[in-house]
């Protein structure tokens, strides 16, 4: 598929199912590969499909060579084999027939020939056209297997495998390109003397119908590794189907970019022992049509095959964590830091089954967020999949039932029999060669490095002047950085950003800010840089490794960096180190000043300042420091981002880059996002040297806000720094910044594409925008302002971040907020229009992409008569996610009540909703929310709240902070907000940046699943926010079922957010409605999901453009609330909203005036203003509107300077398809109409009614999903949160349940499970009671054997769950009120609990209790060793009280009574004993706001919070 | 170290005025009548400020713009440096405007929607005070002279404004004046009480030191001519003001007595600076009745100025009817208040009487005023309906007409059809604040350099 529009093939990304089944003994037998077929069809509901039901995304399995059925089919075909080892077999996808054909076919003999080998015969793989559907037809190639080997049988094994690379890469590049999706004529889906892959674009089922091959008795292999697709897109092609050669993944790189620079980077100097000379014929690397997943592929088969063990070059590219915050030994970390010194990791979720035939392993990311889990029988078959029971497997077989854990892998040694441990794995490669050692003694020390920091003595002219030449403001000063010296962190501001994008602005911009964070929605999730800091790591290296296919001490020869940001000292002791393999110089990056054509001077510059660099790097400097500083007269910065890049690039092109360390000593960048960019685009570390020298004035001169001292106020500016930088990678789901280098994830906003590709290749502007003539413009405008400016004339104001009469224009003003206000408290229309003219009238001066749009009629104008009526329109309108919590009570009922009444929909935001007003009140009015959301905190969100909806919506992100978390400070959770939310006032609510069920595509899958189980009648939306690549996510979220799709603005939201996320994070909503809107468009799925758009919507204007662009539906949220009263004071986040709008405060609420009709008046207007628009324009129906992009046009009276670059024709592209197509006009069948619970309910009737309690027994599967989830929505429809009495409905279950088994469980309901439970059990425990045993017959001992999956009782508000047995990562994350017993978690356990108790009767993973806020854990801590296991952050640690005893023993007695653990027994007869190994987890605020607290330790506490 | 501010300092930290010398005292004497603020108030009404993300202050409120929030935050940190160069970004006299704005900013402090507004003129008065008090308030540092040459008419606000701005830019300024000082209304028409003469001496002597010449007692039209002006200046600026006052055309009109205020200010402040031995017994109030007619701040300085004088009674008559005391409802936030204000000079003993006009003057028999007939006024949309039957005799032997002004005076120069010759403030645009003259001053500044393509500072 080719890019047209805003579609481009590369934002897809694709998620899956993925496993293996092995026989450990290394026996070949056709029943692997039944059984690998068997686990595809079982992990079917994790793949998709598209418009076209028959076509799936992809599936395929790898196995080993079948030699007896070569041999057999060669003798057929009338050719012979040489032995079992000498002869490789390429399964290969060639043109589908005709002259292509035959000169392809005739291409792989040559290259065969050329390389020294020759094609022993060809088979013509069978296949079955009609098995797949029309779309896969369409694109279907022929299929082929080509036997090849050395004439003499010289080569065999690793040499053969390494001849067959060499054909196979030369087959690629030399033979040409299909047409339809860019893969080459050639496509070996492996090629290899032990491996064999067949797969495609099918779903399942399909896979042994189309290739009766694989139904072959003599079909045999020890192994079979196989994958289920599931992309964004509907445009898969039969090549990414997966497996590849070696592996096949689940999961997304994030730091593909990246990853790519640097592979690219490396293969000019790439250099092999074992592949010699052929190595050149390898290059590219990287297949440039293929996934991420097949670039990965890529590596490590270069790894492989050039001479390490599959594992280990496996833990060079997913390399667990192992920063100084991970308890490890030094061997092992001596081992990673080694490797981390050659490769920087291929980041992101990933679960990877891999094999070169002889070893199979699977490995897990360091976040571990894709499930794994197997099985091991007595008899050595083994079977591992992202889902326990994808197999049957008799439970008295079983010998071990395991789960993989965060950066852990498995190894299965068919040659030996063995299976190998993570720890045995890992210890067996730390050993392999003193890396520890090389390391130690090799590494570059620097005395002094990273001590105390000091800005030095800036002696050389007065800051105001360099302020001014590089544009700093008074906000800078004091908004940013005096924020960052004081607390040591970025400051928080609220109400979005309404202020002109760059290109826009008639104020010199800082280049920075063209440009805009990418961030993780849904395929991949953040993560969470403070809590789960053990992950993250701001390491870098200076230095290099000369290549990645040997290893040796001399590698080891690297400066290490423990973050990116250096003192002036450090960079002196840096540019001092000379020695070699380190030499330094300082090149100026700046240009001429003077000349008549400044963008030409700026590009003399550019290329001077590359071939300065290039000249010193080939003189073998390898240390680069690009500066700024003391810049002769008549010279001008060149803005220290574009001068990174255009370095990094030219170094990429002559091959220098990997061996080059870019320095940037910068008195421009001083943010976090300035940090992140240069990082991003090349430079290994910066020196803010300006930053750091206002930072000590201000301390010099005593102006901050709070007295501090120098050093202190530097350190915390850095620190604030990286913490910045941490929160922009892992926004990405990046952990590393040694992975994020370089790694591009960012868009440009108004740069032209010419400036891009020159200096940024592959970063993308869709709308083109300035050029280096306008860049230069901007730099000189400061120089001129720096010469002209007094010294003692205070800075400009700036106006980012509050309107200034001499800053930025804003939309809101104090001018069109009063004449919004007063318009609608008097209905005078004629207002209305004059403050909607302030807004849509920017013919002169823009703030906003739309601004610069003309909208051409459809036809002639029809009377306003004939236009639908307002009521008719304002049924398209919403109110924004906004939390009771973040609103007062008032606004939030106020808002509720008006879209209520005009058919509308107000959002309840995710804070829970108060049940009183689930009923109309005395006055008549509806109180209740329509829209319930769904956010990552899932803070009340119970079986009562999801069935009291209309619309459920799960909040992937938010405009404000995408990508980010939240946090409802103790101080702010009141009485009321604790009893809504379901937890205890005073204790911090924490929102994890990510949902922890939604790690990827399949995962919202499976939410929509459960959320239309939790309530039948609601429907579901997505809520996304607009960044590049949006259209293809929400592609992914048509094909999960989804009603309704929003794609939000980066630029509303009303929450509080970090200021550089609410203005650098996400793009206009224009952008991403248009790609949303194309891309469904021509995946043919637009017509069964609704599309709706939000982010500082304020008149009709807004929304015919937004319906124009493909939006049917429209939120609004900061318009209705300055109506109510809101003054744009933006300070939210404070609590202090003086007009009872954003606050809890009884005094300040008391303040609200705003009421329903004022609101209701709002929207009339809106609704008026757009029908005046439909009739100018000729249209009498609203969906006639929707997505006629074709109407809309430049404005060509546009005359601003910067303004003429942009280019809007990919956002006006229109998809050429029927109207009906472009709209909303077949809702999706429900996926839930096979649910077991289904079948349950009529026998249920009695029960739910309240009357006789009833028992039922079946069987499960793991195809059963959220099991007894319907069941409870009617619960909590009859009865509310109350439910049933305890025992009314016993479910009895044996087998392997799915995910989310008893999900929203309400009260009342007791799911009893013999057997295993996947992922998610317990997700929104609403009362109920879930119990866990393995099955009847089981003789593995349950304590030492995971019974259930990854995050359990996630958002839990109440029940109790027994699991018998081990439960994965991150136990109880979120919970506020469930009680469960467990024999064992994994990582992160108790992760941001706010509430609840839980008991664990086992070993615990790392970073437990993290973010923990209240509720309290027993931990039964055998080794002594808890404490290093456990995250202390926010939690104490102590012995049991004999409350706490009491309580804990009757937990392990009810354990022990439903499940009949016999750990539990054994703990229980010897109660004495054992109570003293327990200790007791309990966060310190939970324990201030029970009242344990001395008043001491409170006040040392606050302490600590006031100097935060 | 000051307070650290609260989320809710604006609502827990009542508002603080300072208030007036007393009564008793102050009528006395010619000197300053308001009080200051003691430090650590400042600091605390300071801290009320809720540096809002839309500043309605001079968002919607200060002609000038000042940086109002920015100035709060740097008096509360204690950087009154910071302060001083802030407000002098916008204000070019922030000692006077700190003493006679109405502070129409206060009017739109977000702060005075619910509440009391923060009380923006004190710190800004304070700014300026602490900075000349502690030898801070100094020259500003000047572009390098471009070499234009720009004569300004008028040494008001409006004329004192842009003379100040193109100087600082590079100009070359002179500004003339037909009174024997510079100053205009600022000097002659607001009396001592308010903003004290030397004051205004202190501020124009900066502007010389600045650079900005002066040529007191030049009558433009008479002592040099237009065409002289343009002939030696590249661009001429006419700030002549709006001094052609507003008469009221009653029977009794002619009578002794009976006289303009400004003129009566204007004589008075003469005398204070020295220009005058005294007022003249024809001008003086001492003993008598005296009515001004016309409650606006013009007739407000004529009753202070009268107490002071030793006036028997003070009467202040005003056509419109009493404004409410709060915000009527088609006068909501942000727009100014009307509502009805007392001066300082309200308190020192005048009656007020609203919505009635005067229908004659009476005189007695040496022509002199001694009295007038009045009646009682009904509004009728936008006019005064006289109330039958509510006729009365108001005794008055001075009478002081302050009803505004209506334009330039008479023979004041005119730009009419020249090139390069631009009039700005009350004689541009009618008689309007102090404020709005600086804020006017400013533009026609910009509006010259720009006009003259000279580059102006950020």
């Amino acid at each position: 598929m080719k890019a047209t529009g805003l579609y481009d093939p590369r934002f897809e990304h694709d998620a899956c199912g993925v496993g293996f089944v092995l026989n450990l003994n290394g026996r070949a037998e056709h029943r692997i590969v039944e059984k690998g077929v068997e686990v595809l069809m079982n992990l079917l509901h994790r793949g998709a499909t598209g418009a076209d039901p028959d076509t799936g995304d992809g599936a395929g399995l790898l196995i080993q060579i079948p030699d007896g059925f070569f041999r057999e089919e060669a003798r057929r075909l009338g050719f012979a084999l040489p032995e079992a080892g000498q002869y490789g077999v390429g399964f290969l996808f060639l043109p589908p027939g005709g002259k292509e054909l035959a000169d392809t076919k005739a291409g792989v003999q040559r290259i065969l020939l050329e390389e020294g080998l020759c094609a022993l015969g060809w088979r013509e793989v069978p296949t079955d056209a009609q098995a797949v559907g029309p779309t896969a037809r369409a694109s279907m190639p022929s299929f082929w297997q080509v036997f090849a080997a050395e004439p003499k049988g010289k080569l065999a094994g690793d040499a053969l495998e390494r001849k067959l690379l060499v054909v196979r890469k030369r087959a690629e590049h030399e033979l040409g390109r299909k047409a339809a999706d860019h893969s080459p004529n050639a496509y070996a889906a492996s090629f290899s003397c032990r491996t064999l892959v067949y797969k495609g674009m099918m779903i399942a089922p399909q896979v042994p119908k189309f290739y009766p091959d694989l139904t072959d008795a003599r079909m045999v292999s020890a192994v079979a590794v196989v994958h289920q697709r599931y992309s964004t897109n509907t445009f898969p092609s039969w090549p990414l189907a997966q497996p590849f050669r070696m592996l096949a993944h689940n999961g997304e790189i994030n730091t593909l970019r990246g990853n790519r620079n640097a592979m690219a980077a490396r293969e000019p100097k790439l250099k092999s022992e074992a592949f010699g000379r052929d190595v050149e014929k390898l290059l590219p690397i990287l297949e440039d049509f293929g996934s991420d997943s097949a670039n990965l592929d890529n590596v490590l088969e270069l790894l492989t095959l050039g001479g390490r063990e599959i594992h280990h070059a496996m833990l060079m590219l997913i390399p667990q964590a192992w920063g100084s915050k991970y308890p490890m030994g030094p061997d092992l970390r001596g081992f990673f830091e080694y490797h981390a010194g050659l490769m920087e990791p291929w980041d992101g979720p990933a679960a990877v089954a891999f094999t070169d035939g002889r070893l199979v392993g699977a490995s897990l990311d360091r976040n571990g967020l894709r499930p794994v889990r197997y099985a091991v029988t007595q008899d050595g078959f083994m079977v591992l999949a992202s889902e326990a029971g994808v197999l049957d497997v008799p439970a008295d077989q079983v010998a071990e039932k395991g789960s993989l854990r965060p950066g852990t892998m498995l190894l299965a040694d068919l040659a030996t029999g063995r299976l190998m441990k993570d720890a045995e794995i890992k210890m067996h490669l730390a050993r392999r060669r003193p890396y520890r050692r090389w390391v130690e003694e090799n590494h570059i020390a620097i005395h002094g490095f990273y001590g105390a920091v000091d800005a030095g003595d800036d002696a050389d002219g007065p800051l105001a002047t360099k302020h001014r030449l590089f544009g700093y403001t008074r906000e800078d000063v004091r908004t940013i950085l005096d924020a960052m010296a004081v607390k040591g962190a970025e400051p928080v501001g609220s109400m979005g950003s309404d202020q002109p994008l760059a290109v826009l602005s008639e104020k010199p911009q800082l280049f920075y800010w063209y440009f805009k964070q990418l961030f993780a929605q849904i395929t991949n999730p953040p993560i969470d840089s403070i809590r789960e800091e053990l992950v993250m790591s701001l390491m870098t290296f200076l230095g290099h490794s000369p290549d990645i296919l040997s290893e040796s001490p001399a590698h080891a020869q690297l400066v290490k960096l423990q973050h990116p940001i250096l003192s002036n000292a450090d960079l002196a002791r840096i540019q001092n180190l000379n020695r070699a393999g380190f030499q330094s110089a300082t090149v100026k990056m700046d240009f001429d000043a003077t000349a008549a054509a400044p963008g030409a001077a700026l590009e003399r510059g550019l290329a001077e300042l590359c071939d300065r660099v290039l000249a010193l790097v080939r003189a073998d400097v390898n240390l680069i420091v690009l500066s700024d500083r003391d810049l002769p007269e008549g010279r001008a910065p060149i803005p220290a981002l574009l001068a990174t890049a255009a370095v990094n690039q030219a170094l990429r092109e002559t091959g220098f880059r990997t061996g080059t360390g870019l320095l940037i000593e910068t008195g421009e960048a001083r943010e976090t996002m300035h940090m992140a960019l240069l990082l991003g685009f090349g430079a290994a570390a910066i020196n803010p040297y300006l930053a750091f020298a206002t930072v000590a004035e201000l301390v010099r001169t005593d102006a901050l806000s709070v007295r501090t001292n120098a050093p202190r106020a530097l350190q915390n500016y850095i620190k604030a720094l990286n913490k910045g930088l941490m929160k922009i990678m892992s926004k990405m789901g990046i952990s590393t910044l040694r992975s994020y280098r370089n790694g591009q994830v960012f868009e440009a906003v108004g740069l032209a594409q010419s400036v891009l590709d020159r200096y940024f290749t592959g970063t993308v502007s869709r709308v083109g925008g300035i050029g280096l003539d306008e860049i230069a413009r901007e730099a000189l405008a400061r120089v001129a302002d720096a010469q002209r400016a007094p010294t003692a004339a205070p800075l400009p104001a700036g106006g980012q971040y509050a309107w200034r009469a001499d800053g930025e224009r804003h939309l809101w003003t104090a001018q069109s907020i009063s004449a919004l206000q007063q318009s609608t408290r008097t209905g005078d229309w004629e207002l209305y229009k004059k403050y909607a003219a302030q807004i849509n009238d920017q013919a002169e001066k823009q703030s906003t992409l739309r601004g610069l749009f003309a909208i051409r009629p459809a036809g002639p104008a029809v009377p306003l008569d004939d236009v639908e009526p307002e009521e008719a329109i304002m049924r398209r309108f919403m109110t924004g996610a906004m939390s009771f919590g973040s609103l007062g009570q008032e606004v939030h009922e106020t808002l509720a009540i008006a879209m209520n009444r005009i058919g509308g929909r107000s959002n309840s935001g995710e804070g829970g909703e108060d049940p009183a007003r689930y009923v109309v009140g005395p006055d008549g009015a509806n109180r209740c929310s329509a829209i319930k959301q769904i956010a990552s905190g899932r803070f009340g969100v119970t079986a009562e709240y999801l069935n009291h909806a209309q619309e459920l919506q799960i909040k992937i992100a938010q405009g404000a902070k995408p990508g980010e978390g939240g946090q409802l400070p103790g101080h702010k959770v009141t009485a009321d907000i604790a009893r809504v939310r379901h937890s205890t006032p005073g204790v911090t609510l924490i929102s994890p940046p990510p949902h922890h069920d939604i790690y990827s595509i399949e995962d919202i899958a499976q939410l929509i699943y459960d959320l239309r189980c939790a309530n039948d009648r609601a429907e579901i939306s997505v809520k996304l926010v607009s960044e590049i690549g949006v259209g293809t996510v929400a592609a992914g979220v048509a094909k999960a079922r989804a009603d309704r799709v929003l794609i939000s603005g980066y630029d509303g939201g009303t929450g509080a957010s970090p200021l550089s996320s609410i203005k650098h994070a996400g793009a206009p909503w224009e952008l991403g409605l248009a790609e949303t809107q194309q891309t469904l468009v021509l995946n043919r799925l637009r017509d069964r999901i609704r599309v709706q758009t939000d982010g500082q919507i304020k008149t009709g204007r807004d929304v015919v453009i937004g319906a124009l662009l493909g939006a049917e539906e429209f939120g609004f949220a900061t318009a209705p609330l300055v109506v109510c009263g809101c003054m744009m004071m933006r300070k939210c986040h404070t609590n202090g909203c003086p007009f009872g709008v954003a606050t809890q405060d009884p005094e300040l609420r008391k303040r609200f005036a705003g009421k329903p009709e004022y609101v209701i008046q709002f929207f009339r207007f809106i609704a008026r203003e757009t029908r005046e628009l439909m009739a100018q324009l000729g249209f009498r129906k609203f969906e006639d509107m929707v997505g006629r992009s074709d109407l809309l046009d430049t404005n060509k009276a546009v005359t601003f300077w910067k303004a003429q670059g942009l280019d809007f024709s990919a956002v006006f592209h229109r998809v050429d398809a029927q109207p009906e197509e472009c709209r909303f006009t077949a809702p999706q069948p429900s996926p839930i109409g096979g649910a077991l619970d289904y079948e349950l309910l009529p026998q249920l009737e009695d029960a739910l009614a309240g009357k006789k309690p009833a028992e039922l027994k079946r069987n499960i599967r793991n195809v059963d999903r959220a099991v007894g989830t319907l069941i409870s929505s009617r619960i909590a429809r009859q009865h509310g949160h109350a439910g049933l009495p305890d025992g009314q409905i016993t479910l009895e279950f044996e087998g392997s349940a799915g995910q989310s088994f008893g999900a929203f469980a309400a009260k009342g309901l007791t799911l009893t499970l013999r057997g295993e439970a996947n992922d998610y059990l317990g997700k929104g425990l609403s009362g109920g009671r879930i119990v866990v045993t393995p099955a009847p017959g089981a003789d593995f001992d349950p304590a030492q054997n995971t019974i259930a999956g990854n995050v359990l009782l996630y958002g839990a508000t109440c029940g109790e769950v027994y699991l018998n047995g081990r439960a994965g990562e991150r136990f109880a994350v979120r919970n506020s009120g469930a009680w469960a017993v467990v024999e064992g978690v994994g990582d992160h356990g108790c992760e941001y609990m706010t509430g609840g108790r839980v008991a664990i009767l086992g070993p615990t993973g790392v970073n437990f209790a993290a973010g923990m806020s209240g509720g309290i854990a027993y931990v039964l801590d055998e080794t002594g060793l808890f404490d290093a296991k456990c995250n202390l952050e926010m939690v104490d640690l102590e012995m049991l009280g004999p409350d706490d005893e009491r309580e804990l023993k009757g937990m392990i007695e009810r354990h022990a009574q439903w499940t009949g653990s016999p750990r539990a027994k054994t703990i229980l007869a010897d109660w004495a004993r054992w109570k003293d190994s327990f200790i007791k987890v309990l966060p310190m605020e939970y324990r201030l706001v029970l009242g344990q607290m001395s008043r001491d330790d409170a006040k040392t506490q606050r302490e600590e919070k006031a100097k935060e | 170290m000051n307070p650290l501010p609260h989320y809710r300092s604006f609502f827990d930290l009542p508002r603080v005025d300072p208030g007036y010398r007393p009564v008793k005292e102050r009528v006395r004497d010619w000197n300053e009548v308001e009080q200051h603020l003691a430090p650590d108030e400042l600091a605390r009404q300071a801290a009320r400020c809720m540096d809002c993300g839309i500043p309605f202050c001079f968002g919607a409120g200060c002609p000038l713009k000042n940086p109002i929030p920015d100035m709060n935050a740097a008096v509360l940190e204690n950087r009154w440096e910071d302060a001083l160069q802030l407000v002098l970004t916008t204000c070019p006299y922030p000692e006077i405007t700190g003493r006679i704005c109405p502070a129409l900013c206060e009017g739109s402090c977000c702060n005075a929607k619910d509440g009391d507004a923060v009380t923006i003129r004190q710190i800004e008065r304070e700014i300026a005070d602490r900075a000349f008090a502690e030898g801070r308030m100094l020259p500003r540092p000047v572009l390098p002279r471009n070499g234009l040459k720009v004569a300004v008419v008028g040494s008001g606000p409006t004329g004192l404004a842009a003379a100040s701005d193109l100087n600082l830019w590079g100009f070359d300024v002179t500004v003339y004046e037909s009174a024997k000082h510079a100053g205009g209304l600022l000097r002659y028409g607001i009396p001592d009480f308010k903003l004290e003469k030397w004051m205004v001496e202190r501020r124009v002597d900066l502007f010389r030191q600045e650079g900005v010449r002066f040529e007191c007692g030049v009558q433009v039209g008479a002592d040099v001519s237009m065409d002289y002006l343009r002939r030696k200046f590249d661009g001429v600026l006419l700030a002549c003001g709006a001094r052609e006052p507003r008469n009221l055309k009653v029977p009794g009109r002619e009578l002794k007595g009976i006289h303009f205020a400004l003129d009566f200010l204007t004589r008075q402040n003469q005398v204070l600076g020295g220009e005058l031995a005294d007022v003249g017994g024809e001008w003086s109030a001492k003993g008598r009745d005296v009515v001004v007619i016309g409650g606006g701040d013009t007739g407000s300085d004529c009753v202070g100025t009268s107490v002071r004088h030793g006036a028997k009674s003070v009467t202040q008559i005003e056509i419109l009817p009493k404004p409410p005391a709060t915000r009527a409802g088609n006068n909501p936030w942000p727009d100014w208040p009307r509502i009805l204000r007392s001066s300082s000079s309200h308190h020192e003993g005048c009656e007020r009487i609203f919505a009635t006009n005067t229908l004659a003057f009476e005189g007695d028999e040496a022509g002199r005023v001694y009295g007038i007939r009045c009646v009682q006024v009904e509004w009728k949309g936008r006019q005064p309906v006289a109330k039958p039957g509510t006729e009365f005799f108001q005794k008055a032997d001075l009478v002081l007409l302050a009803m505004g002004f209506t334009g330039p005076e008479k023979g004041a120069p005119s730009a009419d059809g020249l090139k390069n010759v631009w009039t700005a403030g009350d004689m541009a645009t009618g008689p309007s604040l102090v404020v709005w003259a600086a804020a006017r001053g400013h533009e026609a500044a910009r509006q010259i350099a720009a006009a003259l393509r000279a580059p102006v500072k950020a």
